[in-house]
């Protein structure tokens, strides 16, 4: 399956660009299974996406907690805790 | 009215268009939230916005159709900046209006505390040591979650 997956903020800054398209394996079904399919990337990715920092997901611009379920298509975001208002 | 937006916006004249001809409304509410010079960095000189605009507006609406349910309100607005902001800037305005002031003060204080935790804006502080992203607060979440108690 192919999805779009977004960066924002220091996030973005971290992974080096705001948006990519990828492929994934048949077994990465939610988002837990693809934080920790990003985070075998290297050392960046594993820092940001090994479970020790807080990581918001959006699947298509509504927030989901990590046990949703990506489908093909799908726009997934990552991003710190909101800090506007 | 839901708005993100760089440019400022004018509260006196935003307050004014949401009671004009409306009889109805006897009550307005509104919230004005401001960039200080003090946050987590000391002697912020910038405070620069960044949102993920897919999202923000589907969002902001979200929440303010949460709060049309839950209280009895005529109209709301909201206003965010996002770009590049000064201390004594305007960052945010949320105005609702009502019959009575009781849902208005409620409905008012709900938006806020959804948008605080939910509508996708980071903020990042500048001074003359460098930029800082700013950290989320754990009261802002104790805020929001009071309301689903």
């Amino acid at each position: 399956m192919q999805i779009k997956v977004l960066y924002f903020a220091r996030i973005k800054e971290a992974v080096n660009y705001s948006s990519e398209d990828v492929v994934l394996p048949e077994e990465v079904e939610t988002i837990t299974a693809l934080k920790h399919w990003l985070s075998k990337r290297g050392e960046v990715w594993a820092n940001l996406f090994n479970g020790q920092l807080v990581v918001r997901a959006a699947i298509n611009h509504n927030l989901v907690d990590d046990l949703a379920v990506i489908e093909d298509g799908d726009e997934v975001a990552f991003f710190p805790p909101v800090t506007g208002g | 009215m839901i708005r993100v937006q760089t440019d400022d916006f004018d509260v006196a004249q935003i307050l004014a268009g949401m009671r004009q001809n409306n009889p109805k409304v006897g009550a307005m509410v509104c919230f004005v939230g401001l960039v200080r010079d003090m946050n987590d960095s000391a002697e912020v000189t910038s405070l620069t916005l960044e949102h993920y605009p897919e999202m923000t507006e589907k969002s902001l609406h979200g929440i303010v159709s949460q709060a049309k349910q839950r209280w009895d309100i005529l109209d709301a607005a909201v206003i965010h900046r996002v770009g590049t902001l000064q201390p004594t800037d305007q960052i945010v305005l949320v105005a609702i209006t009502s019959a009575h002031r009781q849902a208005a003060f409620s409905a008012c204080e709900f938006v806020m505390d959804y948008l605080k935790t939910q509508a996708p804006f980071w903020k990042k502080e500048t001074n003359s040591q460098g930029a800082r992203w700013v950290e989320a607060k754990a009261s802002d979440d104790e805020a929001q979650v009071r309301w689903t108690q």
